[in-house]
């Protein structure tokens, strides 16, 4: 008992980071800054289109009706911040 | 001589050698030197018993099969309606006579119960049949642009080799066939000598001419060749055969050139016997696995290694190429010409590549699965000690020790000599290496005892370890030790060689090899490690490597059940990272992980689905389909079984539509019906594995079984009924329109069909009618009940399991009319079922339970109690609880409103008998009569006394058990006694039971004490007789007791009493108890501490909580860890229960003593006190904070990791109460925590943060975040982004608005201008 007690307390991080690691938006010490602000953006027309209160500010600012601003931040999901920094030959991944 | 004689000398001779032969099985376990008949070796083929044979089987040898195959195709295949498990019964004779046969043997493991098993120890007969399939070599992947390896095998070559083993099995029934109807001849072959290590009874064919004739037995006795006309020209291709040849071996295999010498087994000599199949000999674990294909073609510069072998000759490299299994392979075969160009398919290529090693071969077949020095013990081979030697040594060693062939000797010894047979009694050593290495044998070098002095060319073999042992430490001390049964796959890691002047391949194999060392034989950490290691590189090694070293260990049978799960483990990491590197490789892993399908373990089934889903992920659905469809249809039932069952795998991680298309296709195989069979059993397995989830596709997938339904084979339509009875009862309630087209045949079918095929059908009938609606149901229950009572009375116990099931399952639809089934069904039913048989077989009596309360249902209640009650005083224990049970079931379920005055007393007068009667000691009958007495109620109140009396009699019993069982019945008729106001009667009774308190059994004590209870509960504390005054002191002792059943029960009563009588005791009386219960904290036993601590609360309640107080806090300056914990608990209950500002004030100062433990103690007692009381926290936060600052501020690690925990739970229960100031402050001394190294204090961390969100708002932690998510420093940024990561999973949508506003760079923009519009 006494030795199972410690491994299985490790568990519980352990099970937390694999499901932090199962979601997209969690990240680690090594995201990078477009990582990071790619998820932000997303996280946050998300959020624009999931509150009907928002989306209707957004519609009225951009003039468009609602169902197509919806749209358009949806695909503006895609790639949100520009396509991904190259891979700087120092870094090992 | 085995013919009754014509004098009296005769007859008496005859006689005296009967009783002899009888004395053969007692002989064995004496001991007793070697009578005439002696032990029967484990090399020889045994002799049959004459008794009961007769002499016929060495006249006609072709009449009665020798081995237990009996040459017929498999039986036991495809029968779905018992378990994985079941094969084991069928064998279980065998498994007698196989433990029989090696008591005999010297050398017997004393070790053998205490060890833990191995997985090949604990497989069945069924499950070994996993090591007859070879690891197949890899196979082109046409994903891959470029030309495939020369000798790699694609899906053509694959399938035109199943089809080669279909026909050739086709050829060998034939044969079979003509052997039985006489157009195989036999001829006289020319004489032979014999040698001397050849098995007894061929010796005494030769020498022996007198006695001779009793052991010509097996095939050994008259020297015949079998010959078909057709074959002739095989037969006469050159041909080394030394023995006799058998029909066996006029097949195929016979025209390769064979010097195959041993074909006189038993096994070799039955018809058909060229096919693959276990003989009963095979069952040790050592000898299972030479069966495997997977031994190279070593042998082949040893003529005649195999001599002595003749147990299972085809598996032995013998003196040729030949090979059991790869015999049969196109390119070795007269069909496929004399050798392929190609090499694809020579044996050799099927062998796992393990490089020659420094390991005789004859010792260490390194196929893989071979153990150690069996086989070379088994072949006599001059002692070959276990050690490693370098491939030159291995060479010469080859050369030396070889067996001498018959050639060699003839030139050698002049004219004159013949060859004896072995001494009767000789056994030769067949058992694993373990031993071996063990016990001084002659093969030792050093052994001690008289030794004789080797020859120079034969020296050399003790030089290498001392008395044949090994050092079993690799060279490199970081590695663990090997385990004897690793050598074969580790030995290579205990030669030490120069990194350097290995090629690059040898490098990685012994890096790789060292990896799965460690993680098979490890500690944990190095395990860890290892795991880590082989999973970064896995790409870097590529996965031939990789696999050709893994999955050859996760065959080998010596594996433990936790070694297999590490080994499968790696499979499952690697496969992540190789990807689609694994294609070629797929049908290596199946072949591996498939039999863990059909593991007894359902964690190894669990894991062997996992592996073989991420498999079907990384390679593909064409792959996969690819892969294994040629097994689909493979001879082997067993290939097929476990093949459907990874197929339904396959099809839940893939999706089922992606594979229906392959399965209709399957399933209406026009070219074999074994495709059929298991096209339709794959369906079967997704609807096990699936479940309801197979509603979506349930039209389709019917439609694709359905022809099975009308197949001309018995078996597919077998499969078939049970494939529609798994997908009925996966989609159960709903989908009955999807299986519209199959009712037909259904109830058309079990007017057809008879045993077995019926009993698949009745039970897919059984699982459809649920699904009804209760006009069909009713209609087709009618149809089908016709042929249920005429099968009631079948022998058949699977037969009879169906049967009960499908009327269970008819009579719990609507549309079954009561009166029907009283009068239809239960007169057949109870004749048939209600009879003693059917109690003693657990899982008949289990379903005939069950049926019988349902049918219950439909009939009343009334109805069924009154045809078994009588059956209460029936003289068959088991029979008389299976009355009980179903009554209880009955009556729990339906009451006791039907049951009339009669039937009543019959009822209880059956129950007081059968009660008394008890002699088993289980609660099925005590749960009976308190179920029987609580439905009753207040109808039991005439019965009352007469139960009393009967309690009261048997309380005095003698026997301990029937006090104990006469306690329980108070405890458990208690509430019925108060019912019918018998109050008086249970005041008498709780004296008595009062007076009984200085029982000394512990079980019997528990019981009263048990009863004393339930009678305090119903009549309460004021009633109470004998007063709680006087009770209540006579429990204090009783609560030292160390029992726990008296531990528990006595804690109850005393927590009981402290809840609702607690005035009735003084102060004083209680603060005992209160010493007491502190041990009682102790208790291993989790209620009891629980029920401790409970008592500790009312107690509180009671007399206040300041004396409890003391007294729990001075506890908290013991050593014991557990017991401070569970005072914590207390305190954390007192304070909970009489108010925390009671209990606040003195705990807080206590935190003042200067004594960590205390400090710890009151913490802990906060963190639980404020986990319990929840909001009402708010009303102390401001006052606790200043300790909880403190506390943060100490030291000691550990104090600040409880104090966290305090803050988590505070923060959680103070939400929405406005206390954000104080939790700010609070989280500004938890925060720096995060750089602590502690895993637990991380925890707590993480915990009080989630705290925090939840209560502080995760913008605020957001914003403590972002102070480090950046930093430079990894250390600050990991703890930080696993709190941010849990804002994210906890409150994304709420972050949104604390987002920074990040600048952009020239490539990127990272500004969010939706945010910047102004209306």
């Amino acid at each position: 008992m006494t030795s199972s007690a410690p491994t299985e307390r490790f568990h519980v991080l352990a099970q937390l980071e694999h499901l932090q690691s199962k979601y997209t938006g969690c990240g680690h010490a090594d995201t990078s800054r477009w990582e990071w602000m790619t998820n932000v953006h997303r996280d946050t027309y998300a959020s624009l289109v999931g509150h009907p209160g928002l989306l209707s500010y957004m519609a009225v600012c951009e003039h468009e009706s609602r169902a197509r601003t919806k749209f358009n931040l949806i695909n503006r999901m895609v790639q949100p911040c520009g396509p991904p920094p190259e891979k700087s030959p120092l870094d090992d991944d | 001589m085995s013919r009754p004689g014509r004098t009296r000398e005769e007859i008496e001779a005859y006689a005296n050698e009967l009783t002899k032969k009888k004395g053969v099985g007692t002989a064995d376990e004496n001991d007793s030197p070697p009578t005439d008949f002696g032990k029967i070796a484990f090399g020889s083929a045994g002799g049959y018993d004459e008794d009961v044979y007769g002499t016929v089987r060495g006249k006609r040898s072709d009449k009665y099969s020798t081995s237990i195959g009996g040459g017929e195709e498999e039986e036991e295949e495809d029968d779905a309606m018992r378990d994985v498990s079941r094969p084991k019964n069928s064998y279980a004779t065998q498994k007698k006579f196989i433990e029989e046969a090696s008591r005999g043997n010297e050398d017997v493991d004393v070790f053998a119960e205490t060890r833990t098993k191995t997985v090949g120890e604990k497989q069945n007969e069924y499950q070994k049949r996993m090591y007859n399939r070879p690891i197949s070599p890899e196979r082109i992947d046409p994903f891959v642009d470029q030309t495939p390896r020369a000798h790699d095998r694609g899906y053509s070559q694959v399938m035109k080799e199943q089809q080669y083993l279909e026909d050739k099995g086709k050829a060998d029934r034939e044969m079979k066939d003509k052997i039985k109807t006489g157009e195989l001849r036999e001829v006289e072959p020319e004489k032979k000598k014999a040698r001397w290590d050849e098995t007894p009874q061929r010796s005494e064919t030769v020498l022996g001419a007198g006695e001779a004739t009793s052991q010509r037995t097996v095939g050994a006795g008259p020297r015949k060749r079998l010959e078909i006309s057709s074959l002739a020209a095989d037969a006469a291709t050159p041909h080394v055969q030394r023995w006799d040849e058998t029909p066996a071996h006029v097949g195929a295999a016979d025209a390769t050139p064979s010097m195959n010498r041993s074909d006189a087994t038993p096994s070799a000599q039955t018809p058909g016997a060229a096919t693959p199949r276990r003989n009963r000999w095979g069952e040790t674990p050592g000898q299972s696995v030479r069966e495997t294909g997977a031994t190279p073609s070593w042998g082949m510069e040893t003529p005649g290694r195999g001599g002595f072998d003749d147990i299972k000759v085809e598996d032995t490299p013998s003196a040729s190429v030949r090979r059991s299994r790869w015999d049969m392979t196109p390119a070795q075969t007269p069909q496929a010409g004399s050798q392929t160009p190609s090499t694809a398919a020579t044996p050799s290529r099927f062998t796992p590549q393990q490089p020659l090693g420094g390991m005789t071969p004859s010792m260490l077949t390194p196929g893989g699965s071979t153990p150690v020095g069996n086989a070379a013990m088994a072949m006599k081979t001059p002692a070959v000690p276990m050690m490693p030697m370098t491939p030159d040594h291995y060479r010469y060693q080859e050369d030396r020790n070889r067996i001498w062939t018959d050639e060699e000797l003839d030139t050698l010894i002049p004219d004159g000599y013949e060859i004896l047979a072995p001494p009767q009694g000789y056994v030769p050593l067949r058992t694993p290496s373990r031993k071996l290495m063990a016990t001084p044998t002659p093969m030792g070098g050093l052994a001690a005892g008289f030794m004789m002095q080797g020859t120079p060319e034969r020296e050399g073999l003790g030089d290498k370890g001392v008395g044949g042992m090994v050092n079993l430490q690799p060279k490199d001390d970081e590695l663990p030790p090997l385990k004897p049964e690793d050598m074969q796959y580790f030995d290579k890691l205990l030669q030490d060689v120069d990194e350097k002047s290995l090629s690059r391949e040898e490098r990685n194999e012994r890096e790789i090899m060292g990896y799965l060392l460690k993680i098979k034989n490890g500690m944990p950490t190095q395990r860890r490690s290892g795991l880590r290691k082989i999973t970064q590189n896995a790409r870097r090694f590529g996965a031939g490597p990789l696999f050709n070293q893994i999955l050859p260990l996760l065959m080998s049978p010596s594996l433990e059940d936790q070694e297999r799960h590490l080994m499968v483990k790696v499979i499952d990491r690697i496969l992540y990272k190789l990807d689609d590197l694994v294609r070629p490789y797929v049908h290596k892993i199946l072949v591996v992980i498939q039999p863990l399908l059909i593991d007894e373990d359902y964690f190894a089934r669990v894991e062997g689905r996992e592996i073989i889903s991420n498999l079907s992920k990384a390679a593909g659905l064409a792959t996969m389909i690819s892969t294994m469809r040629p097994d689909i249809d493979n001879v082997d039932e067993y290939v097929r079984n476990t093949t459907a069952r990874a197929f339904a795998v396959v099809a839940s991680s893939l999706g089922i539509p992606s594979l229906l298309p392959f399965l209709k296709a399957v399933c209406k195989s026009k070219k074999s019906w074994q495709a059929r069979h298991t096209g339709i059993k794959i369906v079967q397995q997704i609807a096990i594995l699936m479940g309801c989830a197979v509603l979506p596709h349930l039209k389709a997938l019917v439609e694709i079984v359905e022809n099975g339904l009308e197949d001309d084979q018995q078996k597919v339509r077998t499969i078939t009924a049970l494939c529609l009875a798994a997908l009925a009862e996966a989609s159960a309630p709903y989908g009955i329109e999807a299986f519209d087209s199959v009712l037909k045949p259904l109830w058309r079918g079990i007017r057809l069909h008879r045993g077995k095929g019926l009993a698949a059908f009745l039970k897919a009938i059984g699982f459809l009618i649920p699904l009804m609606d209760s006009e069909y149901a009713s209609y087709y229950t009618r149809e089908v009940m016709l042929i249920l009572i005429r099968e009631f009375v079948s022998p058949d116990e699977e037969m009879k399991k169906i049967v009960l099931k499908v009327v269970k399952q008819c009579c719990a639809t609507d549309g079954v009319e009561r009166g029907y089934i009283r009068d239809e069904i239960l007169g057949p039913f109870f004749k048939a079922f209600w009879n003693h048989r059917m109690a003693m077989d657990r899982r008949n009596y289990r379903q005939l339970v069950d049926t019988t309360v349902e049918i219950a249902q439909k009939v009343g209640c009334a109805e069924m109690i009154a045809r078994v009650v009588d059956d209460l005083k029936d003289e068959n224990e088991q029979y008389r609880k299976m009355v009980m049970e179903t009554i209880e079931n009955i009556i729990a379920l339906q009451g006791t409103n039907e049951i009339d005055d009669r039937l009543e007393e019959q009822l209880i007068d059956g129950i007081l008998y059968a009660f008394q009667e008890q002699t088993q000691e289980d609660t099925v009958m005590l749960d009976g009569f308190g179920t029987v007495c609580r439905g009753l109620g207040l109808r039991c109140k005439a019965y009352i006394p007469q139960i009393c009396g009967t309690i009261l009699w048997r309380l005095n019993n003698k026997a301990a058990k029937v006090r104990q069982q006469a306690a329980d019945l108070i405890a458990r008729v208690a509430s019925v006694m108060q019912l019918c106001e018998e109050e008086k009667l249970m005041s008498h009774l709780g004296i008595v039971l009062y007076e009984y308190l200085g029982e000394e059994y512990p079980e019997v004590l528990g019981s009263i004490l048990g009863a004393l209870k339930a009678i305090a509960n119903v009549i309460g504390m004021t009633k109470m007789s004998p007063p709680v005054k006087d009770l209540l002191p006579r429990l204090t002792p009783i609560l030292k007791n160390r029992h726990e059943k008296v531990q528990e029960n006595c804690v109850d009563l005393v927590g009981a009493i402290a809840d609702r009588g607690s005035e009735f005791v003084s102060a004083r009386e209680w603060m005992r108890i209160c010493f007491e219960l502190l041990e009682l904290l102790k208790a291993h036993k989790k209620s009891i501490r629980r029920a401790a601590i409970v008592t500790f609360g009312y107690i509180a309640k009671a007399i206040g909580p300041h004396d409890v107080l003391a007294t729990l806090l001075n506890n908290l300056k013991v050593q014991e860890r557990q017991l401070r914990v569970c005072t914590t608990v207390a305190i954390a209950i007192v304070a909970e229960t009489c108010a925390p500002f009671t209990v606040l004030p003195a705990i807080m100062n206590e935190y003042r003593v200067p004594e960590m433990n205390v400090q710890n103690g009151v913490l802990k007692a906060l963190a639980f006190m404020f986990e319990y009381i929840g909001e009402m926290a708010k009303d102390y936060i401001y006052a606790i904070v200043p300790l909880l600052q403190d506390a943060l501020m100490e030291r000691d690690v550990v104090h600040r990791q409880i104090a966290i925990d305090a803050v988590a739970h505070l923060s959680l229960g103070v939400y929405g109460f406005g206390c954000e100031d104080a939790l700010m402050h609070l989280l500004n001394y938890v925060w720096p925590n995060m750089l602590e190294n502690s895993p637990h204090l991380i925890q707590r961390y993480i915990l009080a943060c989630e705290g925090m969100r939840v209560s502080l708002g995760p913008i605020k932690v957001f914003q403590y975040c972002l102070q480090a998510m950046w930093h430079p420093a990894r250390k600050v940024r990991e703890p930080v982004w696993k709190v941010y990561n849990n804002l994210i999973l906890g409150s994304a949508d709420a972050i949104v608005a604390a987002y920074p506003r990040v600048p952009g760079d020239e490539k990127n923009d990272f500004i969010r201008h939706e945010l910047d519009y102004i209306l």
